[in-house]
């Protein structure tokens, strides 16, 4: 391409790139203010100050002296790790086993499970509260992480990328007196590893995400997410929008971090079981 | 996968370890979903508040009236306002913005990508609690547009219905569209360029190649993001919630936020009553998804 006709594709990109940067501003800017907001006083913030501030640590201390920042954040890095380690390894077999060992009833049952896609969560909410509270996990990380263990969009994404897995080897793994569990252990996981980050990114982003279910389970402030946390700030009549953008802050940070760090990893997880 | 089928012994013992692998999962899904389902279906019958559950007198009593009041009526039509407004919006502008980074003459295509996509990686209760604060009667926005001279006084958008329903609708836009802009993109990804090269030398400008190879071919991803949106609208809670708390008198609630108040909001607890209105979207949800893969299927 000679260098006069890409200039000419570049001059006929010019209302692409306006466009563009209209759109990435506004996806932006919101995150941008949330950060600066947190660096400045209440009053400095309402009179419409976007630049950063010297306020960061008052509101700091304003945040840890008003709420149990720690705790709750410890309470959501617990219940989303558990979540995400839990939920990897009951639907990643799932997932091995429909695809690999699939048979005309496997088949069925898969189909059937994936009916539980079109309930929504608050369908059965209540039931579920009342299924909790009866056996005593209320304000555990049980009550937070069972219903959502095993998810049919899970189950689908490992048995997807399944299709991939060769089959060959586990013939021959079974030749060296390898059992379908040491199959799987040595086998399937080494070779899924990039699964595996996928959804260990979209089930922890969706566990720290979570807000009516633990709101339903969690009532002890003891227990409280982040989330909740931040919900609590707002609720008054007054706000503080230094600390509230404080404390948004917090509960953001660690899905910025892994959507920064494993942004290809998150693509494909949402993208996980459309292949 | 024919290799499996040797030996029938063998096999057998095979596709028992099959169905070990998948039982904690199959099981977790009966437990956590079918059988909630099913008991909101029951307690749907039952009217009462906390223990003191009784059988609904007549049985249908949950359904009759949740058509006669108010506020969850105005909680379904707000719910398919979003719906009507938000999805067709959101999902346009994604395809467009998937179709114009999807262009390899373009120059910062990854650092736009990630720009656009950034609103996703905030956590929900997050980015409903900025939209809160931009639009509140002592932010940013009324800053700006008193200082512009737009407005004279400080204007409380989140005080009135319109503005108060127009707000959810762009944070949910602002959240969601980088989201499904994703999607897109692998889907384009996947067109072989030289598609596009033939429909060029047929003479097709970009609107027909638009219309005639993108859209056909994107077709199955489009009818999964219709599907997710109108699955997630439905359920639309945290903004609900925190952004508007509902108001002003209730003209911004959404259906799950409504049973969620019915059923633990201060002191209520009516359990029936709410089992009803959540069994309603429970079909709304599949009828819903049912059409879209309906109307998907008949157009491939």
């Amino acid at each position: 391409m000679t260098k006069k006709n890409s200039s000419a594709i570049q001059r006929r990109l010019i209302p692409t790139y306006i466009f563009l940067i209209i759109v990435s501003f506004i996806s932006v800017f919101p995150l941008y203010w949330m950060v600066s907001a947190a660096t400045n006083r209440s009053v400095d913030v309402a009179r419409g100050k976007i630049t950063f501030g010297t306020y960061m640590v008052t509101n700091f201390q304003n945040l840890t002296a008003q709420t149990d920042l720690w705790g709750a954040l410890g309470n959501s890095f617990l219940y989303a790790l558990v979540q995400t380690l839990v939920s990897l390894l009951v639907c990643s077999l799932a997932g091995f086993g429909f695809e690999l060992y699939h048979d005309k009833w496997k088949d069925k049952v898969f189909s059937i499970l994936l009916l539980a896609m079109m309930i929504p969560q608050v369908a059965t909410m209540i039931p579920l509260f009342k299924m909790i509270s009866s056996v005593g996990l209320l304000n555990t990380v049980w009550a937070f992480i069972l219903p959502s263990i095993s998810t049919p969009f899970l189950i689908m994404m490992f048995r997807q990328n399944s299709r991939n897995f060769p089959v060959d080897i586990m013939e021959a793994a079974r030749l060296d007196g390898l059992s379908e569990f040491q199959i799987y252990f040595r086998m399937y996981m080494p070779v899924m590893k990039s699964t595996y980050a996928a959804a260990a990114v979209i089930t922890f982003m969706n566990a720290w995400n979570s807000y009516l279910w633990p709101k339903v389970v969690m009532a002890d402030t003891r227990a409280q997410t982040m989330p909740m946390l931040i919900a609590n700030l707002a609720s008054g009549y007054t706000v503080d929008y230094g600390v509230l953008m404080m404390g948004v802050l917090f509960c953001s940070v660690p899905t910025m971090i892994i959507f920064f760090v494993l942004q290809k990893q998150f693509a494909e997880g949402i993208t996980g079981s459309v292949k | 996968m024919s290799k499996q089928r040797n030996g029938l012994n063998i096999q057998g013992k095979q596709q028992r370890a099959g169905w070990v692998f998948l039982a904690p999962a199959a099981i977790m899904i009966a437990i956590f979903s079918f059988y909630p389902i099913i008991q909101a279906f029951i307690t749907s019958f039952t009217t009462g508040t906390g223990v003191n559950q009784k059988v609904a007198d007549p049985l249908i009593y949950n359904y009759t009236r949740m058509f006669t009041d108010k506020t969850f009526l105005r909680s379904v039509g707000n719910t398919f306002l979003y719906l009507a407004i938000e999805v067709p919006v959101m999902l346009v502008l994604a395809i467009l913005l998937a179709q114009l980074l999807n262009n390899k003459d373009l120059k910062f295509r990854g650092l736009f990508r990630t720009m656009v996509f950034l609103p996703c990686a905030t956590a929900l209760v997050s980015y409903a609690l900025i939209f809160k604060s931009l639009f509140a009667q002592d932010g940013l926005i009324n800053t700006i547009f008193v200082n512009l001279g737009i407005l004279e006084n400080n204007y409380n958008f989140l005080g009135n219905t319109a503005s108060a329903r127009v707000i959810i609708i762009i944070a949910l836009i602002w959240r969601w569209t980088g989201y499904n802009m994703v999607f897109y993109l692998a889907g384009l990804q996947n067109i072989e360029y030289s598609v596009y090269e033939a429909a060029k030398i047929d003479g097709a400008n970009g609107w027909k190649t638009f219309w005639k190879i993108t859209v056909p071919l994107l077709m199955p991803t489009i009818v999964m993001t219709v599907i997710m949106s109108i699955n997630g609208t439905l359920q639309l809670f945290d903004e609900s919630m925190n952004l508007t708390q509902g108001g002003p008198a209730f003209s911004t609630i959404t259906m799950s936020h409504y049973i969620y108040n019915v059923a633990f909001g201060r002191g209520v607890g009516k359990f029936g009553y709410a089992s009803a209105m959540s069994f309603f979207i429970f079909i709304l949800v599949a009828i819903l998804s049912a059409i879209s893969m309906k109307v998907g299927d008949t157009r491939d």
